[in-house]
């Protein structure tokens, strides 16, 4: 570690704090559809949608007709991700002649972005035309968020309401979403993207000759070199920001057209955390105790910076096997040192790790380094801060009610401990609750864990690998880990846009997003009938450091019983194995 | 009923923001980007005299010993194609990772045998790209010696001009040092004609 890194995510962690409670605040005015600064300009857009759609914003719907309306919106939006793909050869701005997408791949893509996972199985610039990129990736960039954040909004009014039946009009938080808060920021972000190099345009590829000229792997001359091109910078930008992760370009944003300068980069990281973190605040507006909302922000940002500064440690103290032949991997101002295999010279060790873990703590899946060629403990990290539940801040909205029903478990196994009933902001915790929240909990690790023992012991699955010994066991596990959290991310290495990984893969993803989506509506429903139980001396305070610390513990044992022993199998024992 | 309703305003949903956040979010970036920053929206190209010498972002292979090496790619099926980005995705235990950091040591030598220092991290890696334009201060100073000696230059002009091609932190702190390997290049054989060498 050198100073210089530390300061870096210092004011990383510093600027993210700072814009939790400004966003947090204006999000909260536009769930609860107060006035805000952008209603002259957004207001009659927002009706003109509402008309069209034939959408009543003013009535209200209980959690089973919002859960009906999320699965049959993004239903819809799935089948057109996957016609545009199957027809993009008919369709304008496809300057390179790009072919039809496969069945397997096209249906792997559309879950992938109607999900909001954004897992690419497939290289951006040698397969979808401009007119894919915008049509089909970059509405669904919006849209995935959006719903995301609209459920989120309901479960919050579950809590922040008693004795009540209704949740909320999904329709109405997942436009709101999209225009008060992803369009407004994605505008902005690209334009500044673009003013650090990020290229948008509907160009044709380019040729430029190569200064010196080289050649292939068959010994044929190469004298030219063909840039891609493209609308990036208005894909970049949504990606980042609704936690959706899926590039432009196959390598994402360790491209130089995708992410030039470390301003860039620091922006895009930025912009991963950016909503997650201040919805945390926005919770505890709606439920009228900011408090609540801080401390599940502290509980977040404690596992974040842990995991941060291990990640940043074990990459900045390089790979042992390069000390012995001779390769300086020391960090100095000269040098960024280190493991710089599939990491950036502009962004260095601490940057990449830095987006390594958030990217994978936020449910983003965007990349600005090769997460396959990690060192064996800090491929770890990405694959704990997944294995989690992608709780640590987390998806647009699903990380928040992610973490919300640890909350819930953390009030249940205290409330075990002293012999009082649990309760979490007057709603008492009961059976039912409990059922879905221990649903909640279970249906990931065993999607993942049932997957990866299937991918292992089947040669389709075997076909994947492309790294030998455990690594090849962690590149298994970190599909299906990315997919069923709806991250995104890959050990990139595996070559996974095959039938097998593309329909099993676009199986966890649908369990991964809906299976937990749809319970935790069913869970707001039942809270949001219940009688508001008065504070008394009884009552767990869930602000307290000490609540803080138990919710931080809960979230970690629950995860390590999870999933320790497949991470003794893969990284651990890589590990030793370097080591030696 | 209910169904029916919502698949109704499902699909009226799906068109409106695929008109509003498909088309007209996208184009009204490209509109503004290409009005206010044109060099940049279409990719930073090198321009001399009419004629376009790639993109200042972009980083191109180089082998012959006169000119400075930018690190190792993994594209396929050559170097620094950018059609198609890509790391190695190698493990870091990986055999075949090993022997490449090896056999990059060796071409290194091969032509700068002199050399005694331990070679930078980032000179013996492949970026997460491919398509990397740069390299650590560190690996341009390693190759100073050897650029010098076959371009005859003295080794305090070479130096400067490397340092003018070295981009410092942006804001003081962000990001690492670096030099953009094609744009020294560029420069070398703009400001010097080449006696003896290769």
């Amino acid at each position: 570690m050198t100073l210089n890194g530390i300061l870096q995510i210092a004011f990383y962690l510093a600027a993210l704090t700072l814009l939790t409670k400004p966003l947090g605040a204006f999000m909260a005015r536009v769930y609860q559809r107060e006035k805000t600064f952008l209603d002259p300009v957004l207001g009659p857009l927002e009706r003109l949608i509402y008309r069209l759609t034939k959408i009543s914003p003013d009535e209200e719907m209980d959690w089973k007709a919002n859960a009906v309306a999320l699965l049959i919106f993004n239903f819809v939006g799935l089948i057109v991700v996957y016609v545009v793909q199957r027809i993009q050869q008919f369709l304008p701005l496809n300057p390179q002649g790009m072919a039809a997408v496969t069945p397997d791949s096209s249906f792997n893509t559309a879950v992938s972005f109607a999900t909001n996972t954004n897992w690419q199985g497939y290289g951006g610039e040698t397969t979808m035309s401009y007119l894919t990129q915008m049509l089909a990736l970059t509405v669904q960039n919006f849209i995935s968020a959006a719903s995301g954040m609209a459920v989120l909004a309901l479960f919050i009014r579950g809590i922040a309401r008693h004795s009540a039946k209704t949740l909320g009009n999904f329709w109405v938080d997942m436009t709101r979403s999209t225009l008060y808060i992803l369009l407004p920021l994605a505008i902005i972000l690209s334009l500044v993207l673009v003013s650090q190099g990020v290229i948008q345009n509907n160009s044709a590829y380019v040729s430029v000759p190569f200064l010196q000229a080289t050649a292939d792997t068959g010994g044929v001359k190469v004298t030219d070199q063909v840039l891609a091109m493209g609308p990036a910078a208005s894909q970049i930008a949504i990606k980042q920001l609704g936690t959706n992760g899926g590039g432009f370009f196959n390598v994402n944003s360790a491209h130089p057209y995708e992410n030039p300068t470390p301003i860039a980069d620091f922006l895009e990281m930025l912009a991963i955390l950016l909503i997650p973190a201040a919805l945390c605040y926005t919770f505890g507006k709606m439920v009228k105790d900011t408090r609540q909302g801080w401390a599940i922000f502290a509980a977040m940002m404690l596992i974040l910076v842990a995991a941060i500064f291990w990640m940043y440690g074990v990459e900045g103290s390089g790979n042992p096997k390069l000390i012995a032949l001779g390769v300086d991997q020391q960090s100095t101002s000269e040098n960024p040192g280190g493991n710089m295999e599939g990491k950036e010279v502009r962004f260095g060790i601490p940057n990449s790790a830095v987006w390594a873990t958030v990217t994978t703590a936020a449910s983003n899946g965007s990349v600005n380094s090769m997460h396959d060629s990690y060192t064996p403990l800090g491929g770890m990290v990405a694959l704990i801060m997944m294995h989690l539940g992608e709780v640590v801040f987390g998806g647009v909205g699903s990380g928040l009610y992610g973490m919300l029903i640890f909350v819930v478990v953390a009030v249940f196994v205290a409330g075990l401990l002293v012999g009082r009933t649990p309760e979490y902001l007057g709603h008492k915790i009961e059976a039912y609750e409990m059922k879905m929240a221990s649903l909640l909990i279970l249906i990931m690790p065993i999607t993942v864990l049932v997957l990866t023992a299937l991918a292992v012991v089947t040669a389709a699955g075997k076909a994947g690998i492309m790294n030998p010994g455990p690594h090849g066991f962690s590149e298994i596990l970190y599909v299906f880990t990315s997919q069923g959290n709806n991250n995104g991310s890959a050990f990139a290495g595996a070559s996974v846009n095959t039938p097998f990984y593309n329909l099993t893969g676009g199986l966890a993803m649908l369990i991964g997003r809906y299976w937990l989506a749809v319970p935790t509506l069913a869970l707001a429903g039942s809270l949001v009938k219940k009688k508001l139980v008065p504070v008394s001396e009884g009552t767990l305070p869930t602000y307290t450091p000490l609540f803080i610390f138990w919710l931080i513990a809960v979230v970690l044992i629950v995860g390590a019983l999870n999933f320790l022993p497949a991470l003794a199998l893969g990284p651990i024992a890589e590990h030793f194995m370097m080591m030696q | 009923m209910m169904l029916l309703k919502h698949l109704r305003t499902s699909i009226i949903a799906i068109i409106v923001f695929t008109c509003l956040t498909g088309i007209l979010y996208p184009l009204a970036v490209t509109g503004l980007a290409q009005l206010i920053f044109p060099k940049k929206a279409n990719g930073s190209m090198i321009l001399k005299d009419g004629k376009t010498f790639g993109s200042e972002l972009i980083g191109q292979p180089f082998s012959d010993p006169k000119y400075f090496w930018s690190r190792l790619s993994a594209t396929g099926p050559f170097a620094f194609n950018a059609a198609a980005s890509s790391g190695s995705n190698y493990g870091p235990i990986n055999q075949a990772y090993l022997d490449g950091v090896k056999k990059r040591i060796q071409d290194l030598k091969a032509v700068d045998s002199s050399n005694t220092q331990p070679v930078p991290a980032d000179l013996v890696t492949a970026s997460g790209s491919g398509l990397d334009p740069h390299i650590s201060v560190a690996a341009a100073l390693y190759q100073l010696p050897r650029v010098a000696r076959i371009r005859n230059l003295n080794q305090d002009q070479l130096r400067s001009l490397v340092s003018q091609y070295t981009e410092g932190r942006q804001l003081g702190f962000l990001g690492e040092p670096r030099v953009n390997v094609l744009k020294l290049n560029l420069a070398l054989d703009e400001t010097q004609s080449l006696s003896g060498g290769k």
